[in-house]
């Protein structure tokens, strides 16, 4: 409790961060989104829809996987805190503390996921503002639902990241390092994944490793509660079920846990003085 | 005495033969002591002499590899979440969140600490008074000076009214003035109850603010005692000589009765005498001069610390910060 609340303190003091965080995405959306949906949906303009089938436009689709990709970058870039916390010291004022280590991780965690739940309901409103299609028709209970199920989707795929973050955080040396192994591990993750595209056209060995991304995951439950279970997009007729979305979060847990053991470990065998 | 607490010699810390290497290197190589309730204890010793090993050890940071230590009555090992709730640390560089203010800061340990809202915000008005930080509350941590900063880590160290509170270096890279008043806060402090342990490389930080004073160096301690007993121990004064033959004046020196024991300097010689160095003087010139040696310079001082370390550890220590060597006519009692 009291590493989230100096965590937020920090999160709101810094306001050129604060700013720049919300807005990069925003930007994401309306710079890359509007540019490529004019070109999508020109191409698609002229591929057919089945009758009585549900079209959504390209800004819609890429919107999910803008969410998924801020949460992204968002958690694991989160680590860096943990270092800086680290070299300068301050880590040792916490970690003298009778305060359970654990606490610390999840101190961090919640914070984390604070900060993702802020953007993604940025961007969300951000999205529907410029025309994306989120909630398209629903009733305001179904809205409330959509909304609490994009969170959770996010909340558990920002646990993962936010874990691993910290775990190569508190391994690590210099915030140089880090940035280049977290920069490293962004690109695959987030191209190896729907947000921008269908995977389905990929070749045979990168579909697998898409289809078993936690992002590829993420954006399934963001397009299914935001969206809906039945649409076309690009082309490609998009059909979620129940125990579609139900394995994906499953799986976001399973990465989840298996992150939370990983930092847990990392963080036990901790040195700092 | 059931339970923890200090045990009936009055003891709130307790090491026995404690030991800690970095591979190969013996950081701390079994040391023992024990700190009384209420005291000003330190550890003397130049960088790299084992200080901050032992004092992490001490604080949990670091764990216990050889030995046993125990504080308040806890094990460090065992209950090391009882010791951590029975003591309080500045550590040797600042650990301020640079972007928190002072406010936060202290409001920020006594969350980690699980105090109760009304009595940590009770303390915290008493700390900022005592540390005279009032007028600092909404500041930014990054905009105070080093002197405000090592006070506010003095206040956060005592949030918690811990039984022992643990200053790693406390005064290291302030201006003269301002460490003459931390050790003002410092003693206040210990005056209210608390049991104090300091590490130091500064030789007058030692002399002036402890009870009792362990040097150390090379992971081990040297000699243990008040500052007055270290003193005491290079005898009543000093005299330092410098003369164009000095293996003949030390010769003829040592049989002096009044020499206690003669060591040399680089080029110097070195005097301990038992009585008045006053008196003691014109013989030594006398003695010289007849047997035809030169004397360039002569220098007579009480000990310091300075000279129980250099003597000690046979290392000269040039720090700054450090009082000079007082000359002869300026000899006054402190």
């Amino acid at each position: 409790m009291t590493v989230y609340w100096r965590d937020m303190i920090r999160f709101f003091r810094f306001k050129t961060l604060l700013i720049s965080s919300l807005l990069q995405p925003a930007l994401w959306l309306a710079f890359f989104g509007i540019a490529m949906s004019s070109n999508f949906d020109r191409l698609m303009a002229g591929v057919p829809v089945p009758e009585g089938a549900y079209a959504v436009g390209y800004l819609t689709f890429m919107g999910a996987g803008i969410i998924a990709m801020t949460t992204l970058f968002t958690s694991l870039f989160s680590g860096i805190v943990i270092l800086f916390d680290k070299n300068w010291g301050l880590m040792r004022e916490i970690l003298a503390s009778p305060v359970n280590r654990n606490h610390i991780i999840v101190g961090i965690a919640m914070s984390g996921v604070t900060k993702s739940f802020i953007q993604a309901i940025i961007i969300m409103v951000f999205g529907i503002l410029i025309g994306a299609a989120f909630f398209a028709g629903f009733t305001p209970v179904q809205v409330a639902f959509g909304v609490l199920g994009v969170l959770a989707f996010v909340a558990m795929f920002a646990l993962g990241f936010l874990f691993l973050s910290a775990a190569i955080a508190i391994s690590m040396e210099s915030p140089e390092g880090l940035q280049g192994v977290m920069t490293l591990l962004t690109m695959p993750i987030f191209f190896a994944s729907n947000a921008l595209y269908p995977i389905d056209t990929f070749p045979e060995a990168l579909r697998i490793i898409s289809a078993y991304n936690p992002m590829t995951m993420l954006i399934n439950g963001i397009r299914y509660f935001a969206i809906g279970p039945d649409f076309y997009a690009l082309g490609k007729h998009y059909e979620f079920t129940q125990a579609d979305i139900l394995l994906s979060f499953l799986g976001l847990i399973i990465f989840s846990a298996i992150m939370f053991a990983l930092a847990w470990w990392r963080f036990r065998r901790a040195v700092v003085t | 005495m059931e339970g923890p607490g200090p045990g009936n010699d009055g003891a709130i810390i307790r090491v026995e033969n404690l030991e800690h290497s970095y591979g190969n290197f013996k950081a701390v190589d079994g040391i023992s002591f024990t700190v009384k309730k209420g005291e000003i204890f330190s550890f003397l010793g130049p960088n790299g002499a084992g200080k901050s090993t032992a004092i992490n050890i001490l604080i949990t940071l670091l764990s216990l590899q050889k030995g046993k230590a125990t504080i308040a009555g806890y094990d460090v090992t065992t209950e090391s979440q009882n010791v951590r709730e029975s003591i309080g640390i500045v550590f040797q560089d600042i650990t301020l969140d640079r972007d928190m203010t002072v406010w936060e800061l202290l409001e920020f340990h006594g969350r980690l600490y699980d105090m109760p809202v009304k009595e940590r915000r009770e303390r915290i008005e008493e700390l900022l008074k005592l540390v005279e930080l009032e007028a600092k509350r909404d500041e930014l941590s990054k905009r105070l000076s080093g002197g405000m900063k090592r006070r506010l880590e003095i206040a956060r160290g005592l949030m918690t009214r811990p039984k022992v509170l643990f200053l790693d270096e406390p005064t290291i890279g302030l201006d003269p003035q301002t460490r003459m008043r931390m050790w003002e806060y410092i003693k206040g402090v210990n005056r209210e109850g608390t049991t104090i342990f300091l590490t130091t490389h500064y030789m007058d930080e030692a002399d002036q603010l402890s009870d009792r004073i362990s040097i150390i160096d090379h992971g081990k301690i040297i000699i243990a005692g008040t500052p007055e007993e270290l003193k005491n121990t290079l005898g009543r004064d000093l005299i330092y000589l410098d003369t164009d033959n000095n293996e003949n004046a030390t010769k003829l020196l040592e049989q002096m009765p009044s020499v206690r024991e003669i060591t040399t300097k680089g080029n110097r010689i070195v005097l301990m005498v038992h009585e008045d160095g006053t008196k003691v003087l014109p013989g030594i010139i006398d003695t010289l001069r007849k047997a035809g040696i030169g004397i360039s310079t002569i220098n007579l001082k009480k000990p310091s610390m300075d000279d129980v370390f250099v003597f000690y550890t046979g290392r000269e220590l040039r720090d700054e910060g450090q009082a000079p060597a007082r000359p002869m006519f300026l000899r006054a009692g402190k």
